[in-house]
């Protein structure tokens, strides 16, 4: 890609080509400008798709066989682990990790702080890809996937805290789906579709907060239901929903974190200066934020330690891998964000949000797999199983990119002078760089 | 403009709050009755079993199960170990199994009949979010494959490690567990064919109350023979299936840290909290944004304005 840019090609960022001077074909649009030659050859010349086409070419088969031969094909069918790696991670560690698209929504939108504007489309579409995909694994684990709807439509459990997660899970993938709309509308060249959702924007924030607040929750309180399973040091019946709720900002934060650093190494050429040049300064207001959230969480988690008086228990073997969660996903991190803010280091607060992302994801797998049954017998997944996560994660990932590579969420969209049969009010002119902090930006 | 979208916000507001409706009548509806008085259960006398597995062979008739491997008077199965170590437990092929437990003490092995307990207020039936599961008024725990989606919460939530999942189906995996017999026995007021077949009268069917006196009785009539506690009588809220022993429970495979309170009551705090969020939530943000908004004169550049200009 970079390699055309710096011979001059001219990338799709606005409805025209200003070579050709015309809009550009959605084909154009969909090859970035480039010819079909030119899209395939850097697409083979990048060793990173050749990794994910061996991933694909060993997983799709597995998960086929999956579907064909059932369950007990690839897990180890276990019935004292009904829940293994597929909702360990994919469910129990994707939903915090997108917790980033309300996180930033609420900043800007509702506390105004437009100074995070222009990472709020990445947070927003993290948040959307995440959940989409946490939806991707719960169809993988369910028995009958194709009974999904059933809680919708069937049958209702309303009893059953499993009942709000999916009920809130489905609507709020609706809400993220919305709220990425404008972008997309933005590349069709659709304005007043992409002027109603700015228009209902900030309600599509807040019912964002409201689901993200209880089914983030909920997602703790369901491990509630198993008192004996959980191990006490990871279990607290007053706490647990908080534990989760509390734990899902700095995970949506940092991921926004890490996705950012990874986009502006690898993709540099897709960001418009808006993003780059304040990536620094928005990185570390996020590490600030996820600092501040990581804190509440470790009070919180103390609290929960001598509410339930289980200082005993880390003397044990599960005690060591408690307080390695702790220390390296909670305590490590609040020290990088802490002394990276005040020095105003952005690689040592990036590498902290690495070390919190992974923390979350250690915890959440703690609770659900590895010390979960802590009488019984520690559970380690089927290999199948892993291919399968592995699997769906690298799809995941071509998905997030072919996005990030079209749609205006690194880069503003080029707006166009208003037409004139145009009834409604195209976006605003922007200027392609140096947009001071909190320009309009639509 | 602020009026505008506070509007907009509030009717945004209201179809969060439709959405989940259901969830916060559900807090009210819960489900807190101690059993029903008419309920029937089965007391288990430990101390009365000779591990002959007559009540497994009767069962695997009465639901037309899988021939298993080995036969059922073959004893070697009390022999048999699963992962690290466990003993044998209900699964797709079997609602009940019987373990042999050596006491630490010596003496007599004890057998151990497991199957599903029919909690008065179970955990499988809470957790279930498309209700597939039905406490009948004669005591029983009814599975309804039907509706079953297959999440397996209601494996994770069983405190008896009770259900069990055909994995090995790819078209029509469904949960799979004892019934006490429901639909061709207990709905006409006779026993499990487990408890019919039983030689040694180690399981008395009756109405729950009175086989908690009796298990009473027996205790006081041989406090030496009987460990004081009925495995059941409160576990969990709890269960339509009790237990009487002579060895102590946690030696027999019984999980004896079990709270008292039903499961349910675990997610109370959490489910309470829901409506308070629902009320609480769309006025405190509104407040925050008009605060936000009003303080934001310094930047003025609200997007939603940028959108109209
Ligand atoms: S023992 Fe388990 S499966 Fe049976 S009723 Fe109780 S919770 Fe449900
Ligand atoms: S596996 Fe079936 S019965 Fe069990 S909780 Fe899920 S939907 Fe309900």
């Amino acid at each position: 890609m970079k390699r055309y840019i710096d011979k001059g090609a001219k990338v799709v960022d606005g409805p025209r080509s200003p070579v050709q001077n015309r809009p550009w074909t959605l084909k154009e649009k969909l090859l970035l400008g480039f010819t079909p030659k030119e899209y395939l050859g850097q697409a083979v010349r990048n060793p990173l798709n050749w990794v994910a086409a061996l991933i694909l070419l060993v997983g799709l088969p597995v998960i086929l066989s999956r579907f064909y031969f059932g369950l007990g094909f690839v897990t180890h069918a276990s019935n004292d682990y009904p829940w293994g790696l597929f909702l360990g991670f994919g469910l129990f560690s994707m939903v915090p990790l997108s917790a980033s698209g309300f996180l930033l929504g609420t900043t800007v939108e509702v506390f105004g702080r437009h100074d995070f504007e222009p990472i709020e489309r990445l947070a927003l579409l993290n948040g959307l890809l995440g959940y989409l995909f946490a939806v991707v694994y719960l169809l993988a684990d369910l028995g009958q996937p194709w009974r999904l709807p059933y809680p919708m439509v069937v049958s209702w459990g309303p009893a059953a805290v499993l009942f709000l997660v999916g009920w809130h899970v489905a609507t709020y993938l609706s809400v993220q789906m919305a709220e990425v709309s404008a972008s997309f509308f933005e590349w069709q060249g659709w304005p007043r579709a992409k002027a109603f959702i700015r228009r209902i924007a900030l309600g599509l924030t807040t019912a964002g907060i409201i689901l993200s607040t209880l089914h983030q929750g909920a997602l703790g309180a369901l491990f509630t239901y198993a008192p004996g399973k959980v191990h006490p040091l990871w279990y607290s019946e007053e706490f647990q929903w908080i534990f989760f709720f509390c734990s899902s900002i700095p995970a949506g934060l940092c991921m926004v974190i890490v996705a950012s650093t990874i986009v502006k190494k690898t993709m540099a050429w897709r960001c418009d200066a808006r993003f780059l040049e304040n990536l620094d300064r928005i990185t570390l207001g996020l590490a600030k934020g996820a600092a501040m959230g990581l804190v509440t969480y470790a009070t919180i988690k103390l609290i929960g330690l001598a509410h339930d008086n289980e200082w005993g228990y880390l003397a044990s073997g599960f005690g060591t891998l408690f307080l390695a969660e702790m220390t390296f996903g909670v305590f490590i991190p609040i020290s990088l964000f802490a002394y990276a803010v005040r020095h105003k280091i952005v690689a040592m607060a990036r590498f902290g949000a690495l070390l919190t992302v992974l923390g979350i994801v250690f915890n959440r797998l703690n609770t659900a797999l590895f010390t979960f049954n802590w009488k019984l017998y520690p559970e380690l997944p089927h290999i199948g199983e892993t291919i399968i996560v592995v699997t769906v994660f690298t799809i995941y990932l071509l998905v997030y990119r072919f996005l990030l590579y079209r749609l205006p969420i690194l880069y503003q969209w080029k707006a166009e002078l208003v037409p004139v049969d145009e009834a409604v009010p195209a976006p605003k002119l922007v200027k392609e760089s140096k947009t001071p902090v909190g320009e309009v930006t639509a | 403009m602020g009026g505008i979208s506070r509007r907009r916000f509030l009717e945004f507001g209201a179809a969060a709050v439709a959405t989940t409706v259901a969830t916060s009548k559900r807090s009210h509806a819960t489900p807190n009755f101690e059993g029903y008085p008419e309920g029937m259960g089965v007391l288990v006398d430990l101390t009365k079993c000779i591990g002959c597995r007559s009540c497994e062979a009767a069962c695997n008739k009465e639901h037309g199960l899988p021939k298993p491997e080995k036969p059922f008077d073959d004893l070697s199965v009390f022999d048999e170990r699963g992962h690290s170590g466990q003993m044998r437990r209900p699964d797709e092929t079997r609602y009940t199994v019987v373990n042999r437990y050596e006491p630490t003490q010596g003496g007599a092995p004890v057998y151990r009949k497991i199957q599903c307990n029919h909690c008065n207020e179970p955990a499988c039936l809470t957790s279930c979010f498309v209700n597939a599961y039905t406490k009948t008024k004669e005591g029983a725990v009814v599975y309804n494959p039907e509706v079953c989606v297959g999440c397996r919460m209601c494996m994770t939530a069983c405190p008896f490690y009770v259900p069990g999942y055909s994995y090995s189906s790819a078209t029509n995996p469904v949960i799979v567990k004892c019934n006490f017999c429901y639909d061709k026995r207990l709905v006409n007021g006779l026993p499990p064919a487990c408890v019919e077949i039983c030689p040694q009268e180690a399981l008395l069917f009756g109405h729950r109350e009175e086989l908690i006196a009796i298990g009473k009785a027996r205790i006081k009539a041989e406090p030496d023979r009987y460990i004081d506690h009925i495995y059941g009588e409160e576990e969990v809220g709890g269960t339509s299936w009790m237990y009487i022993s002579s060895e102590p429970f946690e030696e027999l495979g019984f999980d004896t840290t079990l709270q008292k309170k039903p499961i349910i009551s675990n997610v109370m705090g959490f489910l309470g909290m829901v409506p308070m969020v629902l009320a609480i939530w769309p006025a405190l943000f509104t407040g925050f944004h008009l605060l936000a908004k009003k303080k934001g004169g310094e930047d003025g550049h609200d997007s939603e304005r940028g959108e109209g200009e």
